[in-house]
Parts: structure tokens; C-alpha cells; sequence
């Protein structure tokens, strides 16, 4: 597709998508999002780059194969899972560390479930826009 | 050779193998002591406490018997394999297979935990199959290492499924355990599954007939590999586990008589085809085989004087039969062939290894004072206290160890001392690296023979403890026992085998006439897999029609049969309906996805119907909103939002739907209302009982102190149920991959 209005607007939307889906991860815990709801935002946002600008456009922007980016990412699910070894559980028991904690404030609470939770994101990120990718080259 | 070429072998990728296995033989062999002084030692780590599976190891007389030969050999082996596979490209693949073999065997021989035993015997299957097929450029190492990963696997499938039902039986998997409670899988109603389960198990690995074609197939595998894993180690798991469970399901009718059945027959057979080979690889083979015969028929029973027996040759087998075949390794390395018929007088060239086939092969053919004697005047001891047959035990020992005595003469006799025939030309000894294997080992079998109390201490006794018990002490180890019965059997065994030897050639011509007429178990075996994929290929015709619609039609049609059917045969009643408060935004919602529906039906545009299917989405995706689940809901819209954006994409590329709308389809239509009405039948009624909100409470309450999150649904995915997450987002990526390769991939033409 050759517009010009849809290839500056899709420019545009591809990073607000992208840090929106960022949001969306880091807040899941105790509001709605999540790995799978930003993993999906994030490849919304490249699917409508792809559309705009052609797939191979879309795969220079994002750097890596999307193939790869989901290994990574089932990857670091995975290492987050065995992280509970190192404290002697069971796997995929979640571990938290509350850095600067007070009696009254937790501080930055950092978790082995975010780390889950952001491979989680590259999976779906990485599955979805391998099959979109490769859908718009060959059909 | 200059010193450039002959230090070429001294690489990380063949050294270090050497090193893992020796430090690890030095380690177990430093709990020699602890052992023989009849104790056990036991390590555990809790894997996946809530299902009972350990990761625990039990170290006892049997297991450390198991781990010393396959650390011991396996060093020597890897040593050889070093010099042996020097300078082959993919010589680090090879090391890097044959050192994970050697620990998933030792996984085998040292789990305490069934479960654990079973992750390591696929281990076992899966490497070997690598090793067999090393060579994959050829068809028959390829056809080899299939054959071998086909039949030990679904003996292993079969030894899972025993596995689990001893776990339901006895409540545990822990092998200490179940061994601690005497009778309790012989006593259940289970036993006989239980017993041919494994069985399956064990004869497959340890190839008994009818089982037993895929180990001469084996030996498309290099030499090293041959010697390490189809003589002292992998076949041998078969056994082990017979010997393992030996305390838990032996003593009864059916064990001894599989057993004495079993192992008889093959025992025979493997000898009797074992002369008729002129390859001596596969000479070695087939003696193997008959090895593994005659202690499957020695573990039938459960007197000292079997089980005696049945250990001191397994450690007796070991050590000739690797060094044997690391002989054969050398003249093959060293001439260019295994050709019995070929190879004369090379004792002149290559002394040393001349040496070292005598000394192993007469410990093989069973002289004094060499352990091969010891192990064969116990085999006849055994043979004559057997619960079953004694007389014709023993005879079917006299016949396999006459052969045993005439195979020993034409592997390591003929080739080397014969003068039959002229030597080979230009033949030189071999590198000292790979001389260090079967010389050590030919060694040690001298060295036991003449001092068999250091091999009775260390190793017999408490390996016969760990099969028998402390209630029956093993039996002792001697060169002289006396002028008895298996003496004069010894004798016979001379007589017999000495004649067969002189009639060699005359015996093979007949036999290879006689086996050429008889059905061969290897073309039974590719009428089997020819069989399974003409099936394959027929129902694949008829189910896989490769129309789109066909499928979805009879994937509906499936559902729609299951609940209506339910429906009918429960006789269920429609609850009287009782009509809820209805809101004018549900109204609202409802119209939307009727209109999304109707609009999907009834279109003759393509783009059209995609767009009411994306409202239909929608509609639903609000449904969650109302009802307060807004990660669903977000979920859902970006689906809907990606499918559309994706069917559009599609939908470009293809031909228009032509005019064929909903109303000309009355199968489809019927379809579909069917399947609504029986789905909204079933909701109503589940809907009608009293909800069970335990778990909804549960996490609830627990979500915030214990998971530290507010968004339940999060909370679920990530925390307390990551594992069936992790398991989605792997199910997620498989299926990317697969459209991936259906959509890049060139379809192939039918290779009919």
C-alpha cells in the first residue's frame, strides 16, 4: 500500500503501541494487562507498520526474527521458572525481592513472575508476528 | 609417521570424554570399600515433591558393578575412539554423543526413582540412536538406527506403563521403597500386567528374541560404539532391570519360566548364527547376544549358585567382549576389512594386539585359569540348581558355550595365527592409544581368574546381596571347585567346541543354506513398517480430504453429536427459565451481535462477512466488559482486532466467494443452529445449579498476601499457575512454527 498519510501515521502509532504494551506489562500485576494483552498490543502495532510499509520495512524495524524473539522469550520464561532453584523451591514458585523496603512502604518490589511475565510477551510478540509476516509474503 | 600426524589425535573433543569418564570410575571406585563392607549409599533430590518424583540415587553392590564397567570401559573406549575417529570431521558430535550416553546410562543403573530410571533409559534410547546412525550418509546406518530407536522405544512405552501401575500398586516409585515391601506387586491383582510390561522392557533393550534383529543391525555403528554400547553397557540396562526388579517380581511360575524360556532360546540361536557369520563384527554380535540370552535364562531363578553366576559373568563378558571388539576395531582400522575369510597370520604384524584377542578370547572359549572359566563353571552350577529344567538348562549351556569355544577360535585364533591362507601385506601394530583398551582389559581378565576373591570381595558379593538379599550369601569364586559335575561339562564343552571349530567352514555353508530358507525376522520387520504406513496412507486419504470447509463441518458436526447426544441419553430436562434483569446495555449488546451474525450469513462479499464476524467479536469482548472482566475483554478485542486485520490481508489476495450465501447451504445452516441451540441448552442448565466459588475464593484471599498482586486473572497466569502458562506460550510458539514451515515451505511432489 502506497499512502503516504497511513505510512507517517503508522510510524507514528508503532511506538505509542509499543510503550502503551510496555505499560500494560509492567502494571498487570495489580491492574488489567499482562505478557499475552501486551505481546498482542505490541504486535498490533507492527502489523499495521507491516501494512503500511511492506513486511520488509517491518522486519528491518524490528531488528530481530520475530522466530527468535519467541525462542528468547520461552527462554526466559523458562529461566524464570527455574530461578525458585536457586531459593530452594519448587519450580516456578514466585520470588520477590522488595529493594529499599520500609515497616511502612515495600519499595521497588522486583519479582521472578515479571521476568515470566515478559517472556511471556516476547513469545506471543514473536509467534504472532511470525505468522503475520509470513502470511503477507507469501499470499 | 612424523610426530606432526601422530599427535594430531590429542584434541579437547577426544580427550576430555577420557577425562569425564575416568574421573568419574575413580569416583565410584572410592566407594569400593563402603560397599563391599555391605552398606549402601543413597542421594536425593526432591524434584517434583507433589507428584512423588525424586531425583534420588541409590548406590549398592548391583549399581556400583554397573557404574565402575561403564565408567572403566567407557574410559578405556573413549581413549580409543580418540585415536580411532582422529582427524573425522564431525569427531566432536561423536564424542559429544558417546559422553552423554555414558551418563544417561549411568542414570539407568544408579536411580533410586522409577520415574527417574525411565527419563534415563529414553536417554540411553535416544543417544543410541544417534551413535548407530553416525554414518547418516548411508542408507543402512539410517535403516539401522530407526530400527533400533522403533524397538527400544516402544519397549520403553511399555516399561512406562508398568512403571505407573507399580507406582498405583505400591504406592511409591522409590525402588528402595518397594523393594522394602516383600510381595507387594507379586501378590497384587496387577502383577501380570505389571510383570509383562516390563518385561517388554527389558527384552527389547536387551534384544531377546523375538526382539533381538535390531543389535546386528547395530553394528552399522563405528566400532567403539559397538564395543561400549552393544556389548558391556546399553543391552545390558535390559538386564539390570531384570536384576533391579528382580527382588520385587521374581519367584513365581510365569517370571521363571519367561525367563528360562526366553533366555534359552535366544542363548541358542544367538550361537548357533553366530558361527554362521563371516564378518567378525557380526560374529561378536551375535555372541552377545547369547550372553545376554544366558543371563536373562541365570535371573530366571533365585537360588545363590544362579545369581552367583549371573553376575560374575556379567563382569566376565564385559571385559572380553570389549576388548574383542576393540580388536576387531584395530584389524578393521589397521587392514581395511573384518572378512574372516580374508584375514590370515597377522600375529607377526601386530603383536601386541595379537596378545591381547588371545588372552580375552580365552577367557571367552572359558580356559583356566582365566575368569571366562569361573563364570562358566558357575553357569553349569547354576544350570544344575535351576527350578525348572536342570538337564536341558545345561545342555542349552553345553551347546551356546561349545559354540562359544569354536567362535572364540575363528575371532581371535584364525585371524591372527591361521596360516590357511597369506597374510595381508603392509599391515603395522596400532597406535598405542587404542592398544591401552583391550589390552587392560584382557589383562584383568587373567588377573581375576587367577585371584577371584578380589573380584568376589569387592564386587560379586554384594551385587548377589543386593539382588538376593543378606539371607543368602553368594556363592564363592574358584578356579579348582573339585572333581564335580560342571567340571566334566567343562570338559564336554572342550570336546564339543574344538570339533565344531574343525568343521567350521563345512557347518557355515549348511547353516547359511538352512537360515536362507528360513523366514528372516528383518524382512518381517519392514513388511511391518511398509504394512503401517500403506494404513497411514489409506485413512489419511479418507479423513484429510484437504477441503477447508469438509473440516470445519465435520469438526461442528463432532461437538454437536457429543452434547446432543449427552443431552438425550442423560434425559436431561430444560430448567424452567427464569428471566434475570435485563439492562438496556445487555439489550444493546445482544442486538449488536445479532446483526454481526446476520450480516456474516447472509453477504455475498468476502471483506463483508470478515467485518460482521469482527463485530460479533466485539459484542462478546463487551459482554466481558459488563460483567467486569477486563483482561479477557482487552484479550479478546486485540484478537478480533488481529484476525480481521489479518483474514483482510487474505482476503485481498483471494477469488471472491461467488454467490453462494447462507440459504443455499441448508446443511451448514442446520448445522449451525443446531449447534447453537445444544450449546445454549447446556449452559442454561449449568448455569441453573449453585456455582462452586471454592477456588474464585481461594484466590481471592490468597492472590494479595501470598502472590502480592491485585489482578487475579495476573496473579493465575503468572504465579500460581505458571507452569500450565509456560506450557500454552510453548503450544503458541510450536504453532507459529508450523504455519511458518506450511506457508514457506515448496510443496514436494508425491514420492510414490
Amino acid at each position: 500500500m502506497n499512502s503516504v498519510i497511513l505510512i507517517a501515521g503508522a510510524r507514528l502509532q508503532v511506538v505509542l503501541l509499543l510503550v502503551f504494551s510496555a505499560y500494560m506489562l509492567l502494571r498487570s500485576h495489580n491492574a488489567p494487562g499482562g505478557g499475552f494483552i501486551g505481546g498482542l498490543i505490541a504486535a498490533t502495532g507492527f502489523v499495521v507498520y507491516a501494512i503500511a510499509c511492506g513486511t520488509k520495512d517491518a522486519r528491518a524495524a524490528l531488528r530481530f526474527d520475530p522466530a527468535n524473539i519467541a525462542g528468547v522469550g520461552l527462554g526466559i520464561a523458562l529461566f524464570a521458572g527455574f530461578m525458585a532453584l536457586f531459593w530452594g523451591d519448587a519450580l516456578f514458585t514466585g520470588q520477590w525481592l522488595f529493594i529499599g523496603a520500609t515497616e511502612t512502604d515495600k519499595g521497588i518490589p522486583l519479582s521472578s513472575v515479571l521476568v515470566f511475565d515478559i517472556g511471556v510477551y516476547l513469545v506471543v510478540l514473536g509467534a504472532v508476528l511470525s505468522i503475520v509476516f509470513a502470511l503477507e509474503e507469501t499470499v | 609417521m612424523s610426530s606432526s600426524t601422530s599427535l594430531r589425535w590429542i584434541t579437547p573433543a577426544g580427550l576430555l570424554p577420557v577425562a569425564i569418564a575416568g574421573l568419574l570410575f575413580v569416583y565410584f571406585a572410592q566407594m569400593l570399600p563402603i560397599i563391599a563392607a555391605g552398606e549402601t549409599l543413597r542421594f536425593v533430590w526432591e524434584w517434583v515433591p507433589s507428584l512423588g518424583v525424586n531425583i534420588s540415587f541409590l548406590v549398592d553392590g548391583l549399581s556400583l558393578t554397573f557404574a565402575l564397567l561403564i565408567t572403566g570401559i567407557g574410559a578405556l573406549v573413549m581413549l580409543y575412539s580418540a585415536r580411532y575417529l582422529a582427524g573425522h570431521v564431525h569427531q566432536a558430535r561423536f564424542s559429544l554423543f558417546l559422553t552423554s550416553f555414558m551418563l544417561a546410562i549411568l542414570g539407568v543403573v544408579l536411580s533410586d526413582n522409577l520415574l527417574g530410571l525411565f527419563v534415563f533409559w529414553e536417554l540411553t534410547t535416544i543417544t543410541s540412536y544417534l551413535l548407530i546412525g553416525f554414518s547418516h550418509a548411508t542408507k543402512k546406518s539410517r535403516r539401522s538406527a530407526l530400527q533400533a530407536l522403533l524397538v527400544t522405544g516402544v519397549g520403553g512405552l511399555a516399561l512406562l506403563a508398568g512403571i505407573v501401575l507399580i507406582g498405583n500398586v505400591a504406592g511409591t516409585f522409590e525402588l528402595s521403597e518397594i523393594r522394602a515391601m516383600p510381595g507387594v506387586l507379586t501378590q497384587s491383582v496387577a502383577y501380570l500386567p505389571i510383570l509383562l510390561l516390563v518385561l517388554l522392557g527389558a527384552f527389547t533393550k536387551s534384544a531377546q528374541i523375538p526382539f533381538h534383529f535390531w543389535l546386528p543391525n547395530a553394528m552399522a555403528a563405528p566400532t567403539p560404539v559397538s564395543a561400549y554400547l552393544h556389548s558391556a553397557t546399553m543391552v545390558k540396562a535390559g538386564v539390570y532391570l531384570l536384576a533391579r526388579m528382580h527382588p520385587s517380581l521374581s519367584g513365581t511360575d510365569i517370571w521363571l519360566w519367561t525367563l528360562t524360556i526366553a533366555g534359552a532360546v535366544t542363548m541358542v540361536f544367538a550361537s548357533v548364527m553366530a558361527l554362521r557369520q563371516t564378518d567378525l563384527k557380526l560374529a561378536l554380535a551375535y555372541t552377545t547376544l547369547m550372553a545376554l540370552g544366558a543371563l536373562t535364562l541365570l535371573l530366571g531363578n533365585d537360588s545363590a549358585y544362579t545369581i552367583t553366576a549371573a553376575a560374575t559373568f556379567l563382569i566376565v563378558h564385559s571385559l572380553y567382549k570389549a576388548a574383542l571388539f576393540l580388536v576387531v576395531g584395530i584389524v578393521d582400522h589397521q587392514t581395511g576389512t573384518r572378512d574372516a575369510n580374508k584375514l590370515f597370520g597377522l600375529a607377526p604384524a601386530m603383536p601386541i594386539t595379537a596378545a591381547a584377542a588371545a588372552i580375552a578370547a580365552l577367557s571367552m572359549a572359558g580356559f583356566p585359569p582365566f575368569l571366562g572359566f569361573i563364570g562358566k563353571e558357575l553357569k553349569y552350577a547354576g544350570a544344575l540348581a535351576v527350578a525348572s529344567e536342570p538337564i536341558l538348562v545345561a545342555g542349552a549351556f553345553l551347546i551356546a558355550s561349545a559354540l562359544m569355544v569354536a567362535i572364540a577360535g575363528i575371532v581371535s585364533f584364525r585371524p591372527f595365527w591361521s596360516k590357511s591362507g597369506d597374510p595381508l601385506p603392509n599391515v603395522t601394530e596400532a597406535p598405542w592409544p587404542m592398544l591401552v583398551g583391550p589390552v587392560v582389559l584382557a589383562i584383568l581378565g587373567a588377573l581375576f581368574g587367577i585371584f577371584p576373591d578380589l573380584l568376589a570381595n569387592s564386587l560379586v558379593n554384594p551385587t548377589v546381596a543386593a539382588i538376593l538379599g543378606p539371607a543368602e550369601p553368594a556363592k564363592p569364586l574358584q578356579l579348582w571347585a573339585g572333581v564335580n559335575l560342571p567340571l566334566a561339562l567343562s570338559v564336554a564343552t572342550f570336546v564339543l567346541g574344538f570339533t565344531i571349530y574343525f568343521y567350521k567352514i563345512r557347518l557355515r555353508t549348511w547353516l547359511i543354506n538352512a537360515v536362507g530358507r528360513s523366514p528372516s525376522f528383518d524382512n518381517g520387520w519392514d513388511n511391518l513398517l511398509s504394512g503401517l504406513l500403506a494404513i497411514c496412507k489409506w485413512q489419511t486419504k479418507i479423513i484429510q480430504t484437504g477441503v477447508l470447509r469438509r473440516y470445519m463441518f465435520v469438526t461442528f458436526a463432532t461437538a454437536l453429536a457429543a452434547m446432543a447426544g449427552t443431552l438425550m441419553i442423560k434425559d436431561a430436562a430444560l430448567p424452567t427459565l427464569v428471566v434475570p434483569d435485563v439492562t438496556i446495555a445487555d439489550w444493546l449488546v445482544f442486538l449488536l451481535v445479532l446483526l454481526g451474525t446476520a450480516l456474516t450469513a447472509a453477504t455475498d462479499s468476502r471483506i463483508a462477512a470478515i467485518a460482521g464476524l469482527g463485530v460479533v467479536g466485539i459484542g462478546i469482548a463487551m459482554i466481558f466488559i459488563l460483567y467486569s472482566a477486563p483482561d479477557v475483554a482487552i484479550t479478546q478485542l486485540l484478537v478480533e482486532t488481529l484476525i480481521v486485520v489479518l483474514f483482510a490481508a487474505a482476503a485481498l489476495r483471494l477469488p471472491g466467494m461467488g454467490s453462494e450465501p447462507l440459504r443455499s447451504r441448508p446443511w451448514d445452516a442446520a448445522l449451525a443452529i443446531g449447534l447453537g441451540v445444544a450449546t445454549t441448552a447446556v449452559l442454561l442448565m449449568v448455569t441453573s445449579g449453585p456455582i462452586d466459588l471454592e477456588l474464585t475464593t481461594f484466590f481471592q484471599t490468597a492472590s494479595w498476601p501470598e502472590a502480592f498482586g491485585q489482578n487475579i486473572v495476573n496473579v493465575i497466569l503468572v504465579d500460581f499457575r505458571a507452569l500450565d502458562t509456560f506450557g500454552e506460550i510453548a503450544v503458541v510458539l510450536v504453532a507459529a512454527i508450523s504455519i511458518f514451515a506450511l506457508l514457506k515451505s515448496k510443496p514436494e511432489k508425491d514420492q510414490t
